[in-house]
């Protein structure tokens, strides 16, 4: 048992995270995180640049999608657009329960 | 070959019916199986769900289909007979398994799942679980991320905190087995965190080989619930009783925060079902959340002759008709 106070790094839209990074995480290829990058399901902070560098969040969207991938047998077209719908979907129930907060307010 | 099984004489588990966890019959096809697990996994996949025990319903579901699809696994499962009902104290005949061969490998669906003593007590321990790493065959290799789940108390969400947590991963020994390994370890929690966010402690991961990087763990926030309150992203929601006379009257009243009790005004002609935001009172960060409180207005028990009367003399004095809108 150790007493020593690990800190860690809270992965929010402010940090960012590598190519290699987001590919070890999920324990695939590059190629298949390049194909993400392909379908939209990742979006670099800069396209232009070599080293492509993701938003925090993004890791939480790579691991959906290969969790989708693996266990509803869904190809990466598919993946890409049912994580917009859901996307969508939360957004609407975000609204819906603003929208209830004022009509009760 | 055969498994060796971890199996002790005392040891009672519930039975699982497979086939009643995929709603199907035990003479299903093998298709209709996977018809069934294609359309209960995207019904409670815990990245598409918003059922609150997808998580739960997805590991079963994973391992009934890891059963029923594989045509060995599931001759050797229908052989316990059709008599047990789910839930029921379990324990495999002996030898039932005579004559089965099971061929190990290919992970079931779902992270590196843990099945349930069920399983593992027909199926044998850690089959299924993911060991293999990728980047073998190499003479150097990084050594792989985890991914842990951390439950919090909201209160930590508010002030940050260090946990300890435990965690479990299974490991090969020398001579090849699969060995349960638990490491207990520190970590502070950030004031501000939110429920499902991830923290990163790098190099808590696997250690590289032939000197490869050591892996990352990652840890996602989990809120444990709370007694009074619900967490919707920062903003808290709080279900506040108050009386008939404070709603009618308008009061000054206590109200709970995760930082201590704090004055609420109630403006006269408060309904139920109202909602008071109380700035910034939600989960810290930027933006802060805020905190609901919605009112309800509970009724004080006629139990005594003071409060017989005092009701008694409302029906007196009062024309009220709950129900005029009814029409009635």
């Amino acid at each position: 048992m150790t007493t020593k106070i690990l800190t860690g790094i809270v992965l929010d839209e402010q940090v960012e995270l590598s190519l290699h990074d987001i590919c070890h995480a999920c324990s695939t290829s590059t190629e298949w995180v390049i194909k993400l990058v392909d379908e939209g399901v990742l979006e670099p902070i800069d396209h232009d640049t070599e080293n492509w560098r993701f938003p925090g969040p993004s890791l939480l969207r790579a691991r959906a999608a290969l969790r989708m991938q693996q266990d509803l047998q869904i190809n990466l077209a598919g993946v890409a657009l049912a994580l917009d719908l859901l996307e969508e979907v939360d957004a609407m129930r975000e609204r819906l329960r603003r929208l209830e907060l004022e009509h009760n307010a | 070959m055969l498994r060796s099984f971890n199996r002790s004489l005392e040891q009672f588990m519930d039975y699982k019916d497979y086939y009643d966890i995929m709603g199907l019959e035990r003479k299903a096809s093998q298709d209709e199986i996977k018809r069934a697990y294609r359309k209960l996994a995207r019904k409670y996949h815990p990245d598409v769900s918003k059922e609150a025990d997808a998580e739960a319903r997805f590991k079963e579901l994973g391992e009934a289909y890891a059963v029923l699809k594989d045509p060995e696994k599931r001759a050797a499962y229908d052989e316990l007979g059709a008599n047990w009902k789910a839930g029921q104290d379990f324990q495999p005949p002996p030898n039932w398994d005579a004559g089965f061969e099971f061929s190990g490998g290919g992970a079931g669906p779902g992270d590196s799942s843990a099945h349930s003593d069920f399983f593992d007590s027909l199926f044998g321990r850690g089959f299924g679980s993911q060991q293999s790493n990728r980047r073998g065959g190499g003479f150097q290799a990084d050594g792989e991320d985890h991914h842990a789940k951390v439950s919090i108390d909201l209160e930590d969400a508010y002030q940050g905190a260090t946990k300890n947590i435990t965690l479990r991963s299974p490991e090969l020994d020398e001579s090849g087995h699969v060995a349960t390994k638990q490491r207990t370890l520190n970590v502070k929690i950030p004031k501000g965190v939110k429920q499902g966010q991830r923290i990163r402690l790098s190099g808590q991961g696997s250690p590289g080989m032939g000197g490869g990087r050591t892996g990352d763990l990652y840890l996602e926030i989990e809120f444990k619930p709370h007694r009074f309150f619900k967490v919707e992203g920062r903003d808290l929601y709080l279900d506040l009783p108050i009386s008939p006379w404070e709603a009618a009257l308008g009061a000054t009243v206590k109200a709970p925060t995760p930082e201590g009790p704090v004055d609420l005004k109630i403006p006269p002609g408060t309904t139920a079902g109202s909602k008071l935001r109380l700035r910034k009172r939600g989960i810290p960060g930027t933006p802060p959340g805020d905190l609901y409180a919605v009112l309800k207005i509970t009724l004080p028990a006629a139990d005594s002759e003071v409060a017989k009367d005092l009701y008694r003399k409302m029906e007196a004095e009062l024309a009220y008709n709950p129900r005029s809108e009814l029409g009635v």
